[in-house]
């Protein structure tokens, strides 16, 4: 019983985490339609933006998680201007394969600079909190708390700014809200630079929560797009429950699989959602 | 020098065959599948397993190619009938999955250290030398034989089916083409291809562990294809065999600057792949030989 709520606790926890790229990845394929692999070079360079004004100039986790807001979001912006949006006239799938070879190229700057080791924030170590013989991480739930904030602020943004509402008018119906004059290219470059700022700030949540390297954001690729699918492609409160729900369903097959197959449970619930529910949990899009 | 070069002939051989089975999928079919270092995976583990359970090599070269065709369906075959973007995700999480299998199922594959000792015909009775000759010629043959293949089924009615399917599969579901059949078919073909490209690597190397099915072997051989022309099995080969020579080149090239670590050599030597990838999309997306669509025939009055 305490196994299934030590799971349950965890699942949430990391779930959060997941949810904050997660949000990132499914609101630049709202606006821009295609998935962008590239989301795992965001998080990595948002990962190492933050543990940079970390260790260097000694910010806490709120100061590391903007600067890595700001630097994945201007990375997003460059690639996409720069290197992605050229190509859209040859269709989504084209893009989104350019968006794998951008993602290797920003591992690669990365890896350069850096090398492949693991590096950790330099945050005070606190013991864990034990509630009712559960453990709960401090940092995790700072994390969640940060977590929270960053995806309520996103909310925030869609529902109350004119951005926002121009953003949901053009993933709702792009002709209709060309035609109220909303400049798409406008709104899509908006989008990429939340997306991607989110991706970063994710990075630093995974950073604070374990380690950072130029793979960190390959690793949790196949994990960001399951919950996006799950919750419904395009569906950013869809991307926040897939996460959540993501994380619950890693921690409970941890229990009866081995951990080293935490990636493959992304992998089956991609499967089955797509088998028996392809609109996702929340999605309103089927094929 | 001569051993290197057969050696990076026989690799672009294997790549070549890899080009062949994505160009199939996707040129052809319009199908993504960024799991592609998955099947090329399976098929050696199979036939690694196979033999080494006292099969003769060409059994296991069958049976390589069944298990890619096995996989390949139980993959795609749930997700086809929607967008094709799914399928993207879905054979990228699948070419994962496949490495997490042969590194933690220690009992089948002997997990990261991989299987040794796999049977590599003719290596005792020609001697090194003769045995890089022959596999060197016997590998290109291959390739020969189903780039041949597939151009024939390429310009017959399969392929132009296929062609209708990519376009446009509404309008060939209403000529009354079988979508989803010709889709499997496609998957299917696409998939034994590859499992054939990685039995074919594990007996001349006769060592794989999960290292060798890195997802970015899938890239170079995305980077082949548009190289060389989506949609043409003649382009997918000259891709393949000029990306090796592409890797190898920033090998000395890459050495050749001064004062940066083997880390970094590593890391420009992919950067320069992705570059390349991003390059030849942006300047020739559809490669060295394109696509060949024949004009529609005039209609008299």
């Amino acid at each position: 019983m305490e196994a299934l709520l030590q799971a349950l606790v965890n699942g949430l926890l990391s779930g959060s985490l997941i949810a904050v790229p997660a949000v990132g990845f499914t609101a630049i394929f709202a606006i821009l339609r295609y998935p962008s692999f590239a989301i795992a070079g965001y998080v990595s360079v948002g990962a190492f933006a933050g543990w940079w004004v970390n260790t260097r100039f000694g910010f806490g986790a709120p100061l590391a998680l903007l600067a890595a807001f700001v630097a994945g979001g201007l990375t997003g912006l460059v690639c996409e201007q720069g290197l992605l949006r050229r190509l859209m006239p040859s269709g989504a799938l084209t893009v989104a394969i350019a968006s794998i070879a951008v993602n290797l190229v920003l591992e690669n700057v990365l890896r350069f600079f850096f090398g492949n080791d693991l590096r950790g924030f330099d945050l005070p170590i606190r013991p864990d909190l034990i509630l009712g013989g559960i453990f709960i991480g401090v940092q995790q739930l700072w994390n969640l708390l940060l977590a929270v904030v960053v995806v309520g602020a996103v909310f925030g943004f869609l529902m109350f700014t004119r951005f926002g509402r121009a953003m949901r008018a053009v993933a709702d119906n792009p002709d209709l809200a060309r035609l109220k004059g909303i400049d798409p290219a406008r709104i899509a470059a908006i989008a990429v630079m939340l997306g991607a700022g989110l991706a970063g700030a994710g990075g630093v949540l995974l950073g604070l929560d374990t380690s950072i390297d130029p793979m960190t954001g390959y690793r949790v690729l196949l994990s960001v797009f399951a919950a996006a699918v799950l919750g419904g492609l395009g569906s950013i409160p869809g991307a926040v429950v897939g996460a959540l729900a993501l994380g619950l369903a890693e921690e409970l097959s941890l229990l009866v699989v081995p951990a080293t197959y935490r990636t493959a449970v992304g992998f089956v619930a991609i499967l089955l959602i797509l088998t028996f529910r392809p609109r996702g949990l929340l999605g309103e899009r089927a094929a | 020098m001569l051993s290197y070069l057969l050696f990076s002939i026989t690799i672009g051989g294997v790549y070549a065959l890899l080009a062949l089975a994505l160009n199939l999928a996707w040129g052809s079919a319009g199908l993504v599948n960024l799991g592609l270092a998955g099947f090329f995976g399976i098929g050696a583990y199979a036939t690694a397993l196979a033999t080494g359970a006292g099969l003769p090599v060409a059994l296991g070269l069958g049976i390589a190619m069944l298990a890619g065709v096995l996989a390949g369906l139980m993959v795609t075959g749930m997700t086809l009938r929607l967008r094709d973007d799914y399928l993207a995700i879905v054979t990228l999480g699948f070419g994962e999955v496949v490495r997490l299998v042969a590194l933690n199922e220690r009992w089948l594959t002997n997990g990261a250290d991989g299987l040794s000792g796999i049977a590599a015909p003719g290596k005792a009775a020609l001697g090194t030398a003769g045995f890089n000759w022959a596999w060197c010629i016997g590998v290109s043959l291959v390739v020969l034989l189903v780039a041949l293949l597939l151009r024939r089924l390429d310009a017959g009615p399969f392929g132009r089916a296929l062609r209708a399917v990519r376009e446009d599969q509404e309008l060939a579901a209403f000529a009354g083409k079988p979508v989803l059949r010709l889709k499997l078919q496609a998957v299917a073909l696409s998939a034994a291809i590859a499992a054939l490209a990685g039995a074919l690597y594990a007996h001349y190397q006769s060592y794989i562990s999960p290292d060798h099915f890195q997802p970015l072997i899938t890239i170079y051989i995305f980077l082949a294809v548009t190289a060389g022309g989506l949609g043409r099995p003649l382009g997918a080969v000259l891709g393949a065999y000029a990306v090796v020579a592409f890797l190898e080149g920033t090998r000395f090239l890459a050495a050749e600057v001064p004062g940066i670590e083997p880390v970094q050599v590593a890391a420009l030597r992919e950067a320069l792949v992705g570059l390349s990838l991003l390059l030849v999309l942006h300047l020739r997306p559809r490669g060295v030989l394109p696509e060949r669509i024949p004009a529609a025939p005039k209609v008299s009055a």
